[in-house]
């Protein structure tokens, strides 16, 4: 995947540049192709790995028992509402770790915490995660991703 | 230096044509917390993601300094759906 990745950036490198260099790399699954390399490719590997381990990956301000901010606790309160399983759903709180509060703005291309990855996905901050919340598109999202059963399943479950 | 208001205004009405605009100032003026609400048809055919990308962009030096920003991004079609759905109820 790390060769593909690679590979990919140099050929999106030879491509004519009619792009500016900041465009925004839109698929957080192609870092490389981020035009801003500020953060080391170590750190952007680690990242990586971060966001893949765990089907629901949270970066947040605090922790889900404490969050430190009305919108990483907003951001838990959603999740939970949805029924994401613990052992599905990892949280990183960048308050303890600085390098991280730095580094995942610009690994993601998002300048505000929290940030919410789906099997390694960028899904958005907190304003997307509530949007989705109200139109129901996050449940949708959730599904697709086998993070949680349809509705209907989960009540012959219960 | 704290953003004003008017920043984000000018920077915003500079990238994309506006219908709507709706800037408040959260932090009780001391302009670190904004919270903004833009209507363009710019956002037509894009998801909730890219235009929050796009504002993101736009205004990436003032987020930069700010503590905390959020954002709404509708089109004039989901404007007027969501005036009439308030006139309504």
């Amino acid at each position: 995947m790390f060769r593909t990745a690679l590979r990919s950036s140099f050929t999106a490198l030879r491509a004519p540049a009619r792009v500016p260099a900041v465009a925004l790399g839109s698929s957080p699954s192609l870092p490389f192709a981020v035009a801003r390399r500020y953060i080391s490719q170590e750190v952007r590997a680690k990242i990586q790995k971060a966001v893949e381990s765990t089907p629901v990956v949270l970066f947040m301000k605090g922790t889900p028992e404490a969050p430190q901010c009305g919108f990483s606790r907003a951001a838990v309160q959603v999740l939970d509402i949805h029924g994401v399983p613990p052992e599905k759903l990892k949280t990183f709180d960048v308050l303890e770790d600085s390098e991280l509060r730095q580094s995942i703005k610009e690994f993601s291309d998002w300048p505000t915490i929290p940030q919410l990855y789906v099997n390694g996905e960028f899904v958005g901050g907190c304003d997307i995660l509530l949007n989705m919340h109200q139109s129901g598109e996050l449940d949708q999202l959730l599904v697709k991703n086998g993070v949680i059963l349809p509705e209907e399943a989960q009540k012959e479950e219960a | 230096m704290p953003i004003s208001a008017t920043d984000l205004e000018n920077a915003i009405r500079a990238a994309i044509p506006v219908v709507h605009l709706e800037i408040e100032d959260t932090s009780n003026g001391c302009g670190e917390n904004y919270e903004v609400f833009v209507v363009s048809p710019a956002f037509e055919g894009k998801n909730t993601l890219a235009r929050h990308r796009f504002i993101n962009e736009v205004l990436k030096d003032q987020i930069a300094q700010m503590h905390a920003f959020s954002q709404k991004t509708l089109t004039p079609k989901q404007y007027e759906a969501q005036l009439a759905q308030q006139t309504a109820s």
